[in-house]
C-alpha cells in the first residue's frame, strides 16, 4: 500500500522528555505514558501529490499490460440455443425440447479470425441460469458425493434425495440438473480431438468425489432433469458432473467442457456437432459455445486493464487538480490558540 | 495515649448536646404498627421469640451476582440490549431452514461477544466479592456465654451485645449502652456515611452508662421496639423497655455501621440492624449511571442501521416474491429448482408467504450491518483507556501518593466534550489548609506577608510592575515552617508585643484565640511537641497562632483550659475555668465561651463572622471599630477569611440569671429547643467589646491560575460555586485568572437599601417580591449591557450571591438568568448552599444541553457531582465522600487540564473514530452481501463461506479497531496542551456529528459497491488462470472477501494518525491472519471446510489475476476517502490537521511567534471574539 507507506515523518520527535530508562522498563514506561515512538503520517501537499502521481505512474502501465494480455486472447463465442431449434418449433420451443422423439442434433460453423494457439479451451456458457440460488446451492450432499450410498443423511438434497423409496446418488438438484448438451468438433473433414480429462479442479476430483461411488437410482423419476450418468464410472471420474457441481457465482457463467490440443489457423472453419438437449427455453436462458485461448492473466476480459488505467489516470488528474488548487489558493488560516498569555492566535474560517 | 488525659472529662457538661433529649414526637406512638414493627431482644438473641422473627444475619454481599445466578442474571443483563436480543433471535432462528448460514457460524460470534462481556462482569464482581469477604470476616468482640469473645462480623445476630474498640468500625447499627467515658458519651466519625470528618457525639442513657463489666451484662435484659429498616440516616424511631420502663430512643443512641469510633477507648452496644438492614446498606444504591452523549447517539445509529436492515430485507423479499411467483409460469419456469416439489420457503404458489419467510432470512443475512462486537469492543476500549488515565504519571500527586482514578469508564469520551465546568472553591481551587497570615488588633494591622491574591491584585493595579519583591511568603527566613501559620511581624512576634502601645488589647486578643475553641491538645510523646485536633482547619490555625505568639494552649480538662502564657519573658501557667460553651453553627456564625479567670472575673469570649459580630458590639467605646472594619474589608479583598474577635466582662448576677435560663433552654424537650438555646445565647452575646479581627488564608493550589487560563483558552466556560463572601470570591477569581483585567463585572446582589429596609420590617412576602423585582431588574440590566457590548470585544463576568441565586433559580427568572450567565465568560456564585450548587448544575445542564463537568472535594459537592454529566472529585483533605460520588478522582485541580485537554480529547476522538469506523466496516461488508443477493435473484444465498463471515467481526477486523480506540492520538499530549483550542473539536462535536457519521456510512456503501462491481466485472465469464479454469461461487467469495478485509483494514491504516508497532501489528496482522485462516481452514476435511476446501492454495494463490484484482479493488476503494482527506487537509483543515501540519513542518518548535503572525493573530482575535459572542446567541 503505497498510499500510507510513504507519508512518514517525524518519528517520535515530540515525545516528552522522560527520565532515562533502559530497555524493558523504558518500553513499559513509554507504553503506559502513551509516548511510544510512532510514525505520524501527515497529508502534506507534497505527499498528496506524490502519492497520487505515483499511483498513476504505477497503475497505467499495469493496466496497459493487463489490457494487452487480455487483447492477446482469442475467443470465439457462438449462441446456438435459438438457431438450433427447427423452424417448425420456433414458436414453441418448449414442445421441441420436451419432445424426445425430435432429433436434437445441430451443426454450427465457427470461423477462426485469428491464429489460436493450443491449448484452446472449450466452454459452454449459460445465461439467466441461477446456479447461485439458495435452494439450488443447498440441494446437494458433499458427504454423499464422497461416501456414496453408505451416507444417508441426505435431507439437504430434497426434493431429489429419494426416488421410489431408494436413495439417489448423486442426490440433489444440482446433480439432477446436470448439463447434457454434447459437443464434438471437426475442422474440414478431420475430426478435432477434444481432451475431456482434467477439466475439473484437482482437489475436487481427489477429495470431494468418491473413487468408489457410482451413480445409483439417478434420473429414474418420471420428471427427468438434465443429463444421465454412466453408472459404471465412479463419480471421481465423472468430470462433467464435477465441473457442473462447482456452482457458478453469477447467473451468467461459463463452464469448461474440454480442451483442443492443437492450434487453429486463421480462417479455419470449425464445425460443431452438438446435441441440443438442455432445456433453457422454459426460463428464458441462453446457451453459447465458446472457444478461447488463455494466458497468464486468464481469458479475454479487458475490464481489469481498463479499470487499472482508469484509476491510474484519475490519480494523475487528481494530482494535477490538487497541484493547481494548491498553487492558486493561499493556505486557509485555522483558529488555534497559542500559548502566550491567552492571546487568540487567529480566526476561524 | 493522648486520650488518657481526657478520659475523665465530662464533655457533657460543656457541650450543649449532652442535654439533648429526644422529643416525644407523634412518631413514637406508631411503634408496633406497620413500618415500626421491629423487636430486638437485647443480649438475648437466642430467645425463642427472637428466633421466630428470623431477622437477617450480618452477612453482607454487595456483589451483583452469586455463583448460582451469575449465568442467568448476567445473560439477562446482556440481552437487555436491543442489538444482542436481535442476535439471540437470529441464533435461535438459525436452527430452522430459514437461516442462510449454518447455526454454529451464527452462534460462534455471539458466544464470543457474550462470553467476553460476561468475563468482564465476572472479574468486576469478583473484586467486589473479595471486598465483601474482607468486610464479613472482620473481628468483633461479642458477648457470648457470659464473656466477650472474638467473632466474625458476619456471625453477628440481632440482639448481640458487642464491644467496639477505638478506631474500629461498627459492624452493624448498634444501640449505644455505655462507653469508656463515665457519662456514656462517645465520638463517632461518619466519613463513610456523609463525608464529614468532624467528630459527632453520641450519648447513651444514664441508666445504661454504668454497665461496664461482664457481671452487669449477665443480668442485662432489655427489649427494643423500633422502626423497620429504612434508608433515612437522620432519624430513628424506637423505644427501649428496660426494668419495666419505656424510654424513647433517638439517633443519639444509635451508632451506624461503617462509621468509626474515635477518641473513645471502647463502647458497648446492642445490635439492632444487621447486614442489609443497616442504614448504610439501605442507602447503598448504585450511583446514578451516566451514559455519554456519544453512546446515546450511537444507539440512534444502531436504530438507523436496523431500519436499513429492515428496508433492504424488505426490498429483497419483494423482488424474491415476484421472481418466485414466476417460476410456475411457463416462460420463466426455472425447472432446475423443481418449483412443483418445493417447501413454503420457495413456493411459487404462495409467493407472499415465501416473500415473508425470505424477509426473515434477509434479516439474518444482512445482520452483518449491525456490528455485533461494537458494544463489547467499546467497553473493552474504555476500560483500557481508564487504565491509561490511572497510569498517567503527569496526573500523579507524589505528596499524597494519589494517582488519578477513573472510577467509571463510561464517560471517558465525555471528558473531551465539556462545555462548562462548575467548580467548588474551598479545597478544590484552594488547598483547604488554613494559614494564619494577618490580624488587626486594636485598630492596628499586623502581618506582613502578601497573599497570592494580593499579588494578583497588585499586578492588576500596576499592570504587572510589581515583581517578586515580596519574596517568599512561606516564612522561610531561617525559621522553621509551621503548618497553619504564615505570620510575620517583628512588632508582635517573639514576645515583642508587650512593647506595643495597645499591649493589653493584644493580650486579650490572643487569649480569646487560645481559649475560645473546641480543639483538643495532643502531645507527641517522643518530641514533646504539641499539636491540636480541631474540628476545622481554621480553628487549628487560631490555636497555633496563639501558641506561636506566646499563648500556648496545652491542656483541656472537663471544666478548665490551661495555657502557658509568656509574661515578662517568663512562662506562666494559667488556667481558666470553663463555664459554658455556646457552639458554632452555620446559622449563628459565631461561637462563645464563658470563663472565669484566675482573678475571678467572668468573661465571655466570642469570635464570629463580621456580619453578625458588629451588630452585637456595645454601642459605646469602640475606639477602633472603623479601622477594624477597614482592615476586614482589605483582608476580604485579599482573599482572606476573616473573623471578628470580641469579649465581654460579665457581672456575677447577670451570669447566674442567664445560666439558669440557658440550662432550661438546653434541657427543654420541645421541638423549638434550638431556637430557645439560640435566644438564650443571644441574650448574653451582646454589648461586646471589639478586640480585632483575624485573617486566615486558604492558599490556592499549585498551578490553578495556569490551569484555569488553559481551560478558558480551550473555550471551556468556568463557573465557581462557593460559600465565600462576595469580595473574597471576586478576589479569588482574580487570583486564579477566572476574572481577568478588562473584564466587566455584572454583580447581582440583594444588599440594596430598599431590601435591607424591608428586612427590618420582617415581612417575608414583601421581601421576596421586592427581591424578585430587584433581581429581574439587575438581570435585565446585565442583558442590555451584554447586548451593547456585543460589537466590542469586552468580556463579562457574572457574580451573584446566594440569596439572589435563590430567586434567580425560580422558574420565572431561570431562563433570563441562564441567558445572561452563558453569555458571560465566567460566573461566580458566592454564598451558595450545596443544594443551590446542585440546582445550578442542573440548570446549566438542562438549559444549555451541553456537557457539564462538576468538580469538588467535599460532601457538600456530592449533589453537584451527581447532577453534572461528569463529576470529578478531588481526593483531598475533606474525606472521600466527593470521590465516592464522582466519576473521576484527581488529587489536584491542575490535573483537570491534562484530564480534559489530553485524555478527554484523545478518548473523545478515539471513541468517535472507532464508532464511525465500526459502522463503516460493517456497512461495507453487509452491502457486498446485498449486491450479491441482487445477482442471486434475492434467494438469500450469502456470498461467502459461513465461517469467513463469523470471523469477520471477531478476528479479521476487531483488533485494529480496538488498537485505534486505545492508542490513537491525533497529536501528542504536549501539543494538546499547547493548542488548547483543539479541545473545541470535542465541544462542538466535530468528529461525531451527523454529517460525519453519515459520511462514513456513505463511504461504507461506496466501498461495498466498488468492491462488488469491480470483482463482478473483472471475474465474469472468462477464465482467471492460464489453465482455463473459470471463477465460480467459491472463488468469487474468496476474492471478494479478500478485498473486503484488505479494504477495511487499509481504510483503518489511512484514517489513523499514529502508527506504533502495535497498530502495524494489528492491522497487517489481521490481514495476514485472513490468509493463514484461509490456508488452515482450506486444509480441513472438505466436510468441514465445504466451499473453502483448498480454494486458496489450489485455486487463488497461483493466479496473478487474484492478486491484481485485490490491488485494484483496494486502491479504488481507498481512493475516494484519500482524495477527500487530502483536499480537506489542505483546503479546509480541521484543528488537528493544522497542528499536525505545523508539527511536521517543525514550525511549532519555535518558541516565539513571528511578528507577522502576531499581528494577524491580534486582528483575528477581535474577529474571533465577535464570532464567539454571535455563536452563543
Amino acid at each position: 500500500m503505497e498510499v500510507d507507506a510513504g507519508t512518514t515523518s517525524a518519528v517520535g520527535t515530540d515525545n516528552q522528555p522522560t527520565p532515562v530508562l533502559r530497555g524493558r522498563s523504558k518500553a513499559i514506561h513509554q507504553f503506559t505514558q502513551q509516548t511510544l515512538p510512532a510514525c505520524k503520517p501527515v497529508l502534506t501537499p507534497a505527499w498528496v501529490i506524490g502519492t497520487f502521481f505515483l499511483m498513476g505512474v504505477l497503475f497505467i502501465p499495469v493496466g496497459l499490460i493487463s489490457l494487452h494480455a487480455s487483447q492477446s486472447v482469442n475467443e470465439i463465442v457462438d449462441r446456438y440455443d435459438v438457431d438450433c431449434v427447427p423452424d417448425i418449433f420456433k414458436n414453441n420451443k418448449m414442445a421441441y425440447i420436451k419432445n424426445a422423439s425430435v432429433s436434437k442434433s445441430c451443426h454450427r460453423y465457427l470461423k477462426v479470425h485469428k491464429h489460436m494457439k493450443a491449448p484452446i479451451y472449450i466452454y459452454y456458457q449459460l445465461d439467466n441460469f441461477y446456479q447461485n440460488h439458495r435452494r439450488y446451492v443447498k440441494s446437494r450432499s458433499d458427504e454423499q458425493l464422497l461416501k456414496g450410498l453408505g451416507y444417508n443423511k441426505t435431507s439437504s438434497c430434497e426434493p431429489q434425495a429419494f426416488e421410489n423409496g431408494l436413495p439417489i446418488v448423486p442426490c440433489g438438484l444440482v446433480a439432477w440438473s446436470l448439463f447434457n448438451d454434447t459437443f464434438s468438433f471437426s475442422r474440414g473433414t478431420k475430426k478435432l480431438e477434444i481432451e475431456r480429462k482434467n477439466i475439473a479442479w484437482k482437489s475436487d476430483r481427489e477429495h470431494k468425489f468418491g473413487k468408489n461411488v457410482y451413480p445409483f437410482n439417478f434420473q429414474n423419476s418420471s420428471f427427468i432433469g438434465g443429463g444421465k450418468l454412466d453408472t459404471t464410472i465412479p463419480l471421481s471420474d465423472q468430470e462433467d458432473l464435477i465441473v457442473w457441481m462447482r456452482t457458478a457465482a453469477f447467473p451468467s457463467f461459463r463452464k469448461l467442457y474440454g480442451r483442443i490440443e492443437e492450434d487453429l489457423e486463421e480462417d479455419d472453419i470449425i464445425v460443431v456437432h452438438l446435441m441440443n438437449n438442455y432445456n433453457t427455453y422454459s426460463f428464458g436462458g441462453t446457451k453459447m459455445i465458446v472457444l478461447s485461448t488463455s494466458n497468464w492473466l486468464g481469458g479475454k476480459n479487458s475490464f481489469l486493464g481498463v479499470a487499472y488505467i482508469f484509476v491510474g489516470s484519475s490519480s494523475i488528474l487528481i494530482a494535477f487538480i490538487f497541484l493547481l488548487l494548491h498553487v492558486k489558493n493561499p493556505r486557509p488560516y485555522v483558529c488555534i490558540f497559542l500559548k502566550d498569555e491567552g492571546q487568540f492566535s487567529n480566526g476561524c474560517s | 495515649m493522648p486520650f488518657g488525659r481526657n478520659e475523665r472529662i465530662r464533655f457533657s457538661k460543656i457541650y450543649s448536646l449532652s442535654c439533648f433529649r429526644p422529643s416525644t414526637s407523634d412518631e413514637h406512638g406508631q411503634i408496633g404498627q406497620k413500618g415500626y414493627s421491629r423487636v430486638v431482644y437485647c443480649n438475648d438473641p437466642e430467645n425463642p421469640e427472637a428466633l421466630q422473627l428470623r431477622y437477617r444475619g450480618n452477612y453482607v454481599s454487595t456483589t451483583k451476582y452469586t455463583a448460582v445466578n451469575f449465568i442467568p442474571k448476567s445473560l439477562f443483563e446482556q440481552f437487555r440490549r436491543v442489538a444482542n436480543i436481535y442476535f439471540l433471535v437470529v441464533a435461535c432462528v438459525s436452527f430452522s431452514p430459514l437461516a442462510p448460514f449454518r447455526a454454529s457460524s451464527i452462534l460462534f460470534p455471539l458466544l464470543v461477544v457474550i462470553g467476553a462481556t460476561m468475563a468482564k462482569e465476572g472479574v468486576e464482581d469478583w473484586r467486589r466479592r473479595k471486598q465483601d469477604i474482607k468486610a464479613n470476616n472482620r473481628k468483633i468482640h461479642v458477648y457470648r456465654d457470659h464473656s466477650f469473645s472474638q467473632s466474625k462480623w458476619k456471625d453477628l445476630r440481632v440482639g448481640d451485645l458487642v464491644k467496639v474498640h477505638k478506631d474500629e468500625y461498627f459492624p452493624s447499627d448498634l444501640l449505644l449502652l455505655s462507653s469508656s467515658y463515665p457519662d456514656g458519651i462517645c465520638y463517632v466519625e461518619t466519613m463513610n456515611l456523609d463525608g464529614e470528618t468532624n467528630l459527632k457525639l453520641k450519648h447513651a442513657f444514664d441508666f445504661t452508662s454504668s454497665l461496664h463489666d461482664d457481671n452487669s451484662f449477665h443480668k442485662f435484659k432489655a427489649v427494643v421496639k423500633c422502626e423497620d429498616p429504612n434508608e433515612d440516616l437522620y432519624s430513628f424511631v424506637g423505644s427501649l423497655s428496660y426494668n419495666g420502663q419505656q424510654h424513647p430512643l433517638s439517633l443519639q443512641q444509635i451508632l451506624l455501621r461503617d462509621s468509626k469510633l474515635r477518641n473513645t477507648e471502647y463502647i458497648y452496644g446492642v445490635v439492632i440492624f444487621t447486614g442489609h438492614d443497616t442504614k448504610v446498606m439501605q442507602n447503598a444504591t448504585d450511583p446514578p449511571s451516566k451514559r455519554s452523549k456519544i453512546e446515546r447517539r450511537m444507539d440512534k445509529i444502531i436504530y438507523i442501521l436496523f431500519t436499513t436492515l429492515i428496508s433492504i430485507s424488505f426490498i429483497g423479499s419483494i423482488f424474491f416474491g415476484i421472481r418466485t411467483s414466476r417460476d410456475l409460469n411457463g416462460s420463466y419456469g426455472r425447472w432446475y429448482l423443481e418449483p412443483t416439489r418445493t417447501t413454503a420457503l420457495y413456493d411459487p404458489k404462495r409467493p407472499v408467504l415465501a416473500a415473508f419467510l425470505h424477509f426473515l432470512t434477509g434479516l439474518m443475512l444482512y445482520g452483518y450491518l449491525i456490528p455485533i462486537s461494537l458494544y463489547v469492543s467499546i467497553e473493552m476500549v474504555k476500560v483500557l483507556q481508564s487504565i491509561f488515565i490511572n497510569q498517567d504519571q503527569d496526573m500523579y500527586h507524589e505528596e499524597t501518593n494519589r494517582p488519578a482514578r477513573a472510577r467509571t469508564s463510561n464517560l471517558n469520551e465525555e471528558l473531551g466534550q465539556v462545555d462548562t465546568i462548575l467548580s467548588d472553591k474551598t479545597g478544590t481551587l484552594t488547598c483547604n489548609s488554613m494559614e494564619f497570615v494577618k490580624c488587626s488588633i486594636g485598630g492596628v494591622a499586623y502581618g506582613r506577608g502578601m497573599t497570592e491574591v494580593e499579588l494578583a491584585l497588585a499586578k492588576r493595579k500596576n499592570l504587572g510592575q510589581v515583581e517578586a519583591d515580596v519574596g517568599d511568603n512561606s516564612g522561610s527566613h531561617g525559621q522553621k515552617v509551621i503548618k497553619g501559620f504564615n505570620f510575620r511581624d517583628e512588632r508582635i512576634m517573639g514576645g515583642q508585643w508587650v512593647n506595643e502601645g495597645n499591649s493589653d488589647v493584644i493580650q486579650k486578643f490572643f487569649r480569646v484565640l487560645a481559649i475560645c475553641h473546641t480543639a483538643i491538645p495532643d502531645v507527641n510523646k517522643d518530641t514533646g511537641e504539641l499539636s491540636y485536633e480541631a474540628e476545622s482547619p481554621d480553628e487549628a490555625a487560631f490555636v497555633i497562632a496563639a501558641r506561636e505568639l506566646g499563648f500556648e494552649f496545652f491542656q483541656r480538662t472537663q471544666t478548665s483550659i490551661s495555657l502557658h502564657e509568656c509574661e515578662n519573658g517568663k512562662k506562666v501557667d494559667r488556667s481558666y475555668e470553663l463555664l459554658n460553651m455556646i457552639e458554632f453553627s452555620s446559622a449563628r456564625k459565631r461561637m462563645s465561651v464563658i470563663i472565669r479567670n484566675a482573678e475571678n472575673q467572668l468573661l465571655l469570649l466570642c469570635k464570629g463572622a463580621d456580619s453578625v459580630m458588629f451588630e452585637r458590639l456595645s454601642k459605646e467605646s469602640q475606639p477602633f471599630e472603623d479601622q477594624t472594619k477597614n482592615h476586614i474589608n482589605k483582608y476580604a479583598e485579599a482573599g482572606l477569611r476573616t473573623l471578628v474577635i470580641a469579649y465581654r466582662p460579665l457581672e456575677e448576677e447577670e451570669y447566674t440569671k442567664w445560666e439558669q435560663e440557658f440550662l432550661k433552654a438546653k434541657t427543654s424537650v420541645s421541638v423549638d429547643r434550638d431556637d430557645l438555646v439560640d435566644a438564650a445565647a443571644e441574650k448574653i452575646e451582646r454589648n461586646l467589646i471589639l478586640l480585632g479581627a483575624t485573617a486566615v488564608e486558604d492558599k490556592l493550589q499549585k498551578g490553578v491560575p495556569e490551569c484555569i487560563q488553559k481551560l478558558s483558552n480551550a473555550g471551556i466556560k468556568m463557573w465557581v460555586l462557593t460559600g465565600d463572601k462576595m469580595e473574597t470570591a471576586i478576589n479569588i477569581g482574580y487570583a486564579c485568572s477566572l476574572l481577568v483585567q478588562g473584564m466587566k463585572q455584572i454583580v447581582i446582589t440583594l444588599d440594596s437599601h430598599d431590601i435591607t429596609a424591608l428586612e427590618k420590617l420582617n415581612d417575608r412576602e414583601a421581601i421576596a417580591k421586592a427581591s424578585r423585582e430587584s433581581i429581574k431588574k439587575q438581570l435585565m440590566d446585565g442583558r442590555s449591557q451584554l447586548d451593547l457590548a456585543k460589537s466590542s470585544a469586552v468580556l463579562f463576568g457574572l457574580i451573584i450571591d446566594g440569596r439572589s441565586l435563590t430567586f434567580a433559580l425560580e422558574k420565572s427568572l431561570e431562563s433570563l438568568f441562564l441567558d445572561v450567565a452563558i453569555d458571560c465568560s465566567s460566573v461566580i456564585c458566592c454564598r451558595s448552599s450545596p443544594k443551590q450548587k446542585a440546582l445550578v448544575t442542573k440548570m446549566v445542564k438542562e438549559g444549555t444541553r451541553k456537557t457539564t463537568l462538576a468538580i469538588g472535594d467535599g460532601a457538600n459537592d456530592v449533589g453537584m457531582l451527581q447532577e453534572a454529566d461528569i463529576g470529578v472529585g478531588i481526593s483531598g483533605a475533606e474525606g472521600m465522600q466527593a470521590v465516592m460520588a464522582s466519576d473521576f478522582a484527581i488529587a489536584q485541580f491542575r490535573f483537570l487540564e491534562r484530564l480534559l485537554l489530553v485524555h478527554g480529547h484523545w478518548c473523545y476522538r478515539r471513541i468517535a473514530m472507532m464508532i464511525c469506523y465500526f459502522f463503516y466496516k460493517n456497512i461495507a461488508f453487509g452491502f457486498t452481501l446485498f449486491w450479491f443477493e441482487a445477482h442471486a435473484s434475492f434467494s438469500g444465498q450469502p456470498a461467502y463461506n459461513d465461517w469467513y463471515m463469523s470471523f469477520y467481526n471477531v478476528f479479521f477486523t476487531s483488533l485494529p479497531v480496538i488498537a485505534l480506540g486505545v492508542f490513537d492520538q491525533d497529536v501528542s499530549a504536549r501539543l494538546c496542551l499547547k493548542y488548547p483550542m483543539l479541545y473545541q473539536e470535542g465541544v462542538q462535536n466535530i468528529l461525531f456529528n451527523w454529517p460525519r457519521i453519515l459520511g462514513w456510512m456513505f463511504n461504507g456503501v461506496l466501498s461495498s459497491m466498488i468492491i462488488f462491481f469491480i470483482c463482478k466485472n473483472s471475474t465474469i465469464h472468462q477464465s482467471f488462470r492460464s489453465d482455463g479454469h473459470v471463477i465460480d461461487y467459491e472463488i468469487l467469495g474468496v476474492i471478494m472477501y479478500t478485498c473486503v478485509i484488505w479494504a477495511v483494514n487499509s481504510q483503518m491504516a489511512l484514517s489513523i494518525n499514529y502508527f506504533t508497532w502495535i497498530q502495524h501489528f494489528f492491522i497487517w496482522g489481521s490481514i495476514f491472519f485472513w490468509y493463514v485462516f484461509l490456508i488452515i481452514y482450506g486444509y480441513l476435511n472438505p466436510a468441514w471446510s465445504t466451499t473453502a476446501y483448498r480454494v486458496f492454495t489450489d485455486a487463488c494463490a497461483p493466479s496473478p489475476f487474484y492478486w491484481m484484482t485485490t490491488l485494484l479493488v483496494v486502491v479504488a476503494t481507498l481512493l475516494p476517502y484519500f482524495m477527500y482527506r487530502s483536499f480537506q487537509t489542505r483546503f479546509h483543515p480541521m484543528f488537528h490537521d493544522e497542528i499536525q501540519r505545523r508539527r511536521s513542518e517543525g514550525s511549532e518548535c519555535e518558541g516565539e511567534v513571528p511578528d507577522r503572525v502576531k499581528d494577524k493573530m491580534e486582528h483575528l482575535s477581535e474577529r474571533m471574539k465577535h464570532s464567539h459572542s454571535h455563536r452563543e446567541m
